[in-house]
C-alpha cells in the first residue's frame, strides 16, 4: 500500500501523457479519416485509388511497426521527430485508416433517395454533404467512433516502445527498478480502466441513442 | 414549356427510351402510364437532369437539359420532383424540410422562408404538423410535406414519380386532392402514375409508354376508354383487374 502511494504520482504523470497522446492522435485520425472517407467515395479514380491503396497499406502493418518506422527510419530521410510527436502521428495515421472506414460506412448508409431529393432541390455537392448526408451519417458513425476512442486510448500504450513516457512506460520503468511487478502493473491496469470507463459509458449512451432507428 | 425531340437512352443493350418526342405546354397536366420498366421514371428523371440520355434533345423553358451541365443545379431548383418514397430529410421537421431549399439554395431570408413554408404546409392540410419529424407522420402526410417542399422552390414544372404507389390505399386520396388543386392552380405537371381515376379526371393528356416508346397519347377519355393499340388495352385491363 505504501508502495502504491509512492508510485502513484509518477504513474499519474504517465496517465496525463497517455491522455495527451491519445487526444492528439484522436484529433489527427478524425481529420485525416474524414478526408480519406471523402476521397474514397469520390467519383474520380485518381483520388479514389491512391486513397484505397493508402488505407490498405496502413491497415496491413502493425501499429508498433509503423511507430518504429516513423521514429527510427524517418530520421534517415531527413524527418526527425521527438518520441511524443512520432507517437501521436504514428497512432493518428494508423487510426485514420480505421476512422476512414467508419466514416465511409456512415456516409454510405445514407439512403440514396436523400441525395436525389437534395439534388432535385438544386443543391450542389458541398451543400448536400453538409446539410443532408453528414448529419445523417454521423448518427451511424458515432457508436463505432466511441469504440475507436477506447481502442485508441489502450493502443496509446504502444507509444511506450518508442520511449514516450506515458503510463505503460512509466510503469515499466518503476517495475524494472523496484521489482514490485504486482503492485505496479495492477495500478497501471486500474488506471487504464479508470480512463476508459467514462468512454465506455459514453459509447453505450451513443449506441442507445443512435444505434437503432 | 417542355420540348423533347428524339430522346433515346440505353442501359447496355436495353433501350430504356427509344426516340421519344413530345411537347408539353405551360399549365398542361400530362399523365404517363405504362408497365414497370417501360421507361416512365427514366423519362421523368431526364427532365430534371437526374438521369442522362444518349441521343436527342430535351429543352425546358429554353434551357437545354443535360445531366453533365455545370449549371444543372440551377435547373433542378426550378423543377420540382416528388418521389415515390417521399425522401424527406429525416433529421428535420416538416417546416425545416420545406424551408431547406428556399434558404440554402435560393438565399431567401429565414423569416420569409418560414412564412411561406407555413402557408404551403397549411395549404396541403398539415398546418398542425409544422414541428413534426417525418418518422412521426403517415405516408400520406409525408408525401404532402414533400410536395410542399418542392413547391417552396416556386418551380416552373412539377414532376411526380408514382407519388401514391408507396401509400396505404386510404391515404392516397389526400395526396391526389393536393395534386388536383395544384393542377387547377395552373401548374405544369408531369405525373407518372397508376391512378387511372386521377389520370381521367385531372390529366389534359395521357401518354402510354411501352418499351421506351410513346405507343399512344391523347385526351384521357380516348386513351383510357378507347385505346387504339392492343398493348394499351392489355395494360389497362391488367391495371383495372389489379384494382
Amino acid at each position: 500500500m505504501a508502495d502504491a502511494l509512492e508510485f502513484l504520482p509518477i504513474l499519474l504523470q504517465g496517465c496525463w501523457t497517455t491522455v495527451v497522446v491519445a487526444l492528439c492522435a484522436l484529433t489527427l485520425s478524425t481529420v485525416l479519416g474524414f478526408a480519406w472517407a471523402l476521397l474514397r467515395l469520390s467519383p474520380s479514380p485518381w483520388l479514389r485509388r491512391p486513397t484505397i491503396g493508402f488505407i490498405t497499406v496502413i491497415r496491413g502493418i502493425p501499429i508498433i511497426v509503423q511507430l518504429f518506422y516513423i521514429y527510427f527510419v524517418f530520421p534517415d530521410i531527413g524527418i526527425t521527430l521527438s518520441a511524443f510527436q512520432a507517437g501521436f502521428i504514428g497512432l493518428g495515421l494508423a487510426y485514420s485508416a480505421y476512422q476512414a472506414e467508419n466514416f465511409r460506412a456512415g456516409i454510405e448508409a445514407v439512403d440514396p433517395g436523400q441525395i436525389e431529393a437534395a439534388q432535385s432541390l438544386g443543391m450542389g455537392y458541398g451543400r448536400i454533404m453538409r446539410r443532408v448526408i453528414l448529419p445523417q451519417a454521423i448518427r451511424t458513425a458515432l457508436p463505432p467512433y466511441g469504440n475507436t476512442m477506447i481502442m485508441l486510448l489502450k493502443d496509446s500504450s504502444i507509444a511506450s516502445t518508442i520511449t514516450v513516457s506515458e503510463l505503460t512506460r512509466e510503469g515499466q520503468l518503476i517495475a524494472s527498478s523496484t521489482f514490485k511487478n504486482m503492485t505496479v502493473f495492477t495500478l497501471v491496469a486500474l488506471l487504464y480502466l479508470t480512463m476508459s470507463l467514462p468512454l465506455t459509458y459514453l459509447t453505450h449512451r451513443l449506441e442507445k441513442r443512435y444505434g437503432r432507428k | 414549356m417542355i420540348t423533347v425531340r428524339h430522346l433515346s437512352k440505353a442501359f447496355g443493350a436495353h433501350r430504356v427510351l427509344d426516340d421519344v418526342s413530345l411537347e408539353i405546354r405551360r399549365g398542361e397536366v400530362v399523365c404517363i402510364i405504362g408497365a414497370s420498366g417501360s421507361g416512365k421514371s427514366t423519362f421523368l428523371r431526364c427532365i430534371n437532369g437526374l438521369e442522362s440520355y444518349d441521343l436527342g434533345e430535351l429543352i425546358v423553358d429554353g434551357y437545354v437539359v443535360r445531366k453533365e451541365n455545370r449549371d444543372i443545379h440551377a435547373h433542378r431548383g426550378q423543377v420540382g420532383m416528388v418521389f415515390q418514397r417521399f425522401n424527406l430529410f429525416p433529421h428535420r421537421t416538416s417546416l425545416e424540410n420545406v424551408m431547406e431549399g428556399p434558404i440554402y439554395v435560393n438565399g431567401v431570408p429565414r423569416a420569409t422562408a418560414r412564412a411561406e413554408a407555413v402557408a404551403l404546409l397549411t395549404k396541403v392540410g398539415l398546418g398542425d404538423k409544422l414541428d413534426a419529424y417525418p418518422a412521426s407522420l403517415s405516408g400520406g402526410q409525408q408525401q404532402r410535406v414533400a410536395i410542399a417542399r418542392s413547391l417552396a422552390m416556386k418551380p416552373k414544372v412539377m414532376l411526380f414519380d408514382e407519388p401514391t404507389s408507396a401509400l396505404d390505399p386510404e391515404l392516397v386520396g389526400d395526396v391526389l386532392k393536393v395534386m388536383q388543386q395544384l393542377a387547377k392552380d395552373g401548374m405544369t405537371m408531369v405525373v407518372v402514375t397508376h391512378e387511372m381515376g386521377f389520370a381521367r379526371e385531372v390529366a389534359d393528356r395521357v401518354l402510354f409508354l411501352d418499351d421506351g416508346r410513346i405507343l399512344e397519347q391523347g385526351p384521357p377519355e380516348e386513351v383510357l376508354r378507347t385505346p387504339k393499340h392492343e398493348r394499351t388495352r392489355d395494360f389497362l385491363q391488367r391495371v383495372i383487374h389489379a384494382l
